[in-house]
């Protein structure tokens, strides 16, 4: 029997390895669902992963995908980094688009673009921001638990949008279906290229993800982060104030989801809807992990789990798979993803242990 | 019990056992041997192997080659509950007893048959009466003191009837006065016929307590001995390679206070911990001031309330110069000049995943340093940092290849080095020290305690909080007494004995107090 054994140290090695060994046994185990399903794993391979690159549309919905993903991971991880589990970038985004989308909708008839852009954005980055505020303020005066609050206020906020939908910001020439005007074009994001919907937040959301990384690997207020997730009772010792990283992981994870939020309605939706997220919120969780907690591995698995995004609607429409493949890859990765994270503090031993010559209790009389 | 076959055979006998960790050798082909009845001496230093060596007679680790015999017969012991059901017993030095239970229902968890504890209080009670180890089966753990709860850890492996009991470093948690009790107990246990292992790094104590001794250093045996006929300085050449290092202290005469505590009171956040009343002290520059007591009587309370990890208190109660910082947060008591070394290295002291260069950084992020701060506009000056770290580590002869070395790789001694050696280097007026040689080995402890007295020299105030006795007795100038959450007044060091001290650290200083009040003060 294999046995499992502390390592003297934590392996580098096995951190990197670990999200690639994690996409290799997904694949491994997309290969046995597809088959279990009827399909030609090959087949399915190739709709799901090759096809969505094959064209340069397919690409810029690769990054434009990506966009809420980089964005609400990038603020998450930087939290997670200091023990701050904000679990509700979701509900940040949806504030995000509906103070940002609100913006746009009472600035109707502002027709200059330089103008209404930036002031929807900054909108929608504060409206994140405060709806973060509440579970850090929960959390920093009464010491609740922010994994339930930030949570929770996920749905507060998903039955916000609903009621706004339906009710006050419903388009009058709708045909009383539950969504708001379209934007006028000054409230629309730029397209970076004709052709494809990628649009200007996408260079945004990577400059952002170098500004974090920035703020990990230079900033003081970053080493701070990284001491309280390490160690707590040093970051205490050292007079780093737990309140402030709370605070400050809210702000930049909620402003960032809220911005993800807007550039979401201002960009591909182009007005308000009961839902305007597949879920980009807490499949940024899993980003954040997969991607070590540094900036550029959430880039990178941002584009992972994009094309998973984007593969499993290929998948349906092209093979009839259910939607719910997407999800289904998405736990997989994660749970793959824990497995193999075992491994970097712990190996296998695969010695037997020596049997008992004599068998000692017999012998204790 | 015994028969004739093997009426001569050792008890237990090692031969050859070897055990490698990584690319740490642990024990390097170690012979041992116990006789019925004796009290038997593992000496040695802290990294020197003892502790392994106990595990793996004790079932919890496996020897990578060699032979364990007990009482003529080779055996492998693959488990605690197969050693204690050959018996062998074994007291922690840190005790795994569940505060909210009750001494019946603690032992009654930790035994291998199943046993009620309402049946069980009896046999405790004979048990302890029998050995002289007072201990109340109804008694709530939480209620308990260190002694007290040693005292239980014995009573349960007594319980087992064993035939050899191990006990680990088992008096660093006792006063004096209680370690000549806990003595008197295993002399009479070992005059029953039940074999001692007794491991310590004291030479004092090895000498008047054990048969015979075993001495390891750096995973090998170094020596056999009896240690009554040896002197701690001979113990000492095997124990460490080298005669005994000391520390040099001079006459001083102390100026201004720097720190003053000053009727600080202070509740404990932790129900099972320990609250402050009243507690007055004042330490002057180029002086240091001892506080002494058994663990767990405050000594975590009054170091968090001094460092401003706790801040519920009034906030003239800690004055740091003519400033009053009870309401001032670690960063900001930082910045007035106070240095701290926590007892905690790894996860408070420093953190373990980070470099010794990051662990600079941890606590000298704002301190005056060559070349201005390590941080400027809010940005780490990752050369200054390193800078630092490699000033520290050439000038505290830490051993370590370089700055960029995870701080869990050092260790423990080296990491105190660091430890010590940052906050020196940072200037402090006023060093407080928690437990500085604690796990320790002699060279290195000697080196942090010249350290802090040429920092004293220099005119700063240093406070040391420790368990050991000994250490405090070598190099404070003045020394108090915590118990039960309050101070004893401060006396001369020189004008003291282990013995007041000793009574002293059973909380019997009321009468101290009332008559002496701050006798050293001014």
């Amino acid at each position: 029997m294999p046995r499992l054994e502390p390592r003297g140290e934590p392996s580098r090695a096995m951190s990197y390895a670990s999200p690639v060994l994690a996409v290799a046994l997904t694949l491994l185990s997309g290969y046995f669902l597809f088959s279990f399903l009827g399909k030609d794993p090959a087949q399915a391979f190739l709709v799901f992963f090759v096809k969505p690159l094959s064209t340069a549309y397919g690409i810029g919905e690769l990054c434009l995908k990506a966009t809420p993903l980089i964005l609400c991971a990038l603020g998450l991880a930087l939290g997670f980094r200091a023990n701050v589990w904000n679990i509700g970038a979701e509900g940040q985004l949806t504030i995000g688009a509906i103070v940002g989308g609100g913006m746009a909708l009472w600035l109707h008839d502002v027709t200059n673009a330089w103008l209404l852009l930036p002031l929807m954005m900054v909108a929608g980055a504060l409206g994140g921001m405060a709806w973060g505020a509440i579970p850090a303020f929960l959390r920093t005066r009464f010491n609740t638990n922010e994994i339930l609050v930030s949570l929770m206020l996920v749905y507060v906020a998903n039955l916000l949008l609903s009621w706004l939908v339906r009710g006050p910001w419903r388009d009058p020439q709708g045909y009383n279906f539950p969504q708001s005007p379209m934007f006028h074009d000054a409230a629309l994001l730029p397209v970076l290229a004709q052709g494809i919907r990628t649009n200007i937040a996408f260079p945004v959301a990577l400059l952002f993800a170098a500004v974090c990384w920035v703020f990990v690997a230079k900033a003081f207020a970053g080493f701070r982060f990284t001491v309280a997730g390490l160690a707590p009772a040093a970051a205490s010792y050292a007079g780093f104030s737990a309140k402030r990283n709370i605070w400050l992981a809210f702000m930049i994870g909620g402003g960032a989801a809220g911005f993800a939020g807007v550039a979401e309605v201002a960009g591909p939706i182009g007005q308000l809807q009961p839902s305007i997220s597949p879920g980009y919120g807490f499949a940024a969780i899993i980003v954040a992990f997969v991607g070590r907690l540094h900036p550029v591995g959430v880039v990178l698995a941002s584009l992972l789990m994009s094309l998973l995004y984007i593969g499993g609607e290929t998948a349906q429409i092209q093979m009839a798979l259910p939607a719910a493949v997407t999800g289904v890859f998405q736990g997989i990765l994660l749970f793959y993803l824990l497995a193999a994270d075992l491994f970097i503090h712990f190996r296998l031993h695969w010695k037997r242990p020596r049997v008992a010559t004599t068998h000692p209790t017999k012998e204790a009389t | 019990m015994v028969d004739t076959d093997n009426i001569m055979a050792p008890r237990l006998q090692l031969r050859g056992i070897t055990k490698r960790y990584l690319d740490v050798v642990a024990n390097d082909d170690i012979d041992l041997e116990v006789k019925p009845g004796e009290i038997h001496a593992v000496l040695g230093e802290n990294g020197a192997g003892k502790s392994t060596l106990m595990k793996i007679i004790y079932g919890v680790t496996r020897p990578d080659t060699g032979t364990i015999s007990w009482e003529g017969r080779e055996v492998a012991i693959g488990s605690p509950a197969q050693a204690r059901a050959l018996g062998i017993g074994m007291v922690f030095q840190h005790f795994a007893l569940f505060e909210t239970l009750t001494v019946a229902e603690n032992i009654s968890l930790a035994l291998d048959e199943r046993i009620k504890p309402a049946k069980l209080a009896p046999r405790i009670s004979e048990v302890s009466a029998g050995y002289g180890l007072p201990v109340d089966p109804d008694r709530l753990v939480h209620s308990m003191s260190v002694g007290e709860r040693q005292r239980v850890e014995i009573v349960r492996c007594l319980l087992q009837n064993p035939k050899l009991l191990i006990m680990d470093e088992p008096t660093s948690v006792l006063t004096p006065q209680a370690v000549v009790k806990l003595f008197e107990t295993l002399r009479r246990l070992a005059a029953d016929g039940c074999s001692i292992l007794y491991i310590s790094h004291k030479l004092d104590e090895i000498r008047s307590l054990s048969d015979s001794a075993t001495v390891l250093r750096a995973g090998r045996v170094t020596g056999t001995a009896q240690p009554r006929h040896e002197t701690s300085e001979s113990l000492a050449k095997m124990m460490i390679g080298s005669d005994l290092p000391e520390c040099h202290v001079r006459d001083r005469e102390p100026g201004e206070p720097l720190l003053r505590i000053e009727r600080l009171a202070l509740k404990s956040p932790d129900p099972f911990g320990v609250d402050l009343h009243d507690i007055t002290l004042s330490v002057r520059s180029g002086e240091m001031v001892g506080i002494a007591g058994v663990s767990g009587n405050g000594q975590k309370e009054l170091l968090a309330a001094l460092s401003g990890e706790t801040r519920s208190m009034r906030n003239e109660a800690i004055m740091l110069g003519q400033t009053p910082v009870g309401h001032l947060d670690p960063a900001q008591r930082r910045a007035l000049g106070l240095g701290f070394v926590p007892e905690e290295r790894l996860g408070r002291g420093a953190v373990p995943a980070m470099s010794l260069a990051e662990n600079a950084l941890l606590t000298g992020s704002h301190g005056k340093v060559a070349n201005g701060g390590m941080v400027r506009r809010g940005f780490v000056r990752n050369k200054i940092v390193r800078q630092f770290a490699r000033d520290v580590i050439a000038r505290f002869n830490v051993k370590s290849r370089n700055e960029q070395v995870g701080a869990s790789s050092l260790s423990g001694g080296n990491l105190q080095k660091f430890i010590v050696g940052r906050e020196v280097m940072l200037d402090p007026q006023i060093l407080i020290v928690a437990q500085p040689t604690w796990g320790v080995d002699i060279g290195a402890s000697m080196l942090i305690r010249q350290t802090l007295l040429d920092l004293r020299d220099r005119g700063a105030a240093v406070l040391v909080v420790s368990e050991e006795l000994d250490e405090l007795l070598m190099i404070c100038d003045r020394l108090a007494v915590i118990a039960d959450g309050r101070l004893s007044v401060t006396v001369r060091t020189r004008d003291t004995s282990v013995e007041t001290i000793g009574t002293w650290m059973g909380g019997q200083f009321a009468d101290a107090i009332l008559t002496g009040g701050e006798s050293m003060r001014a």
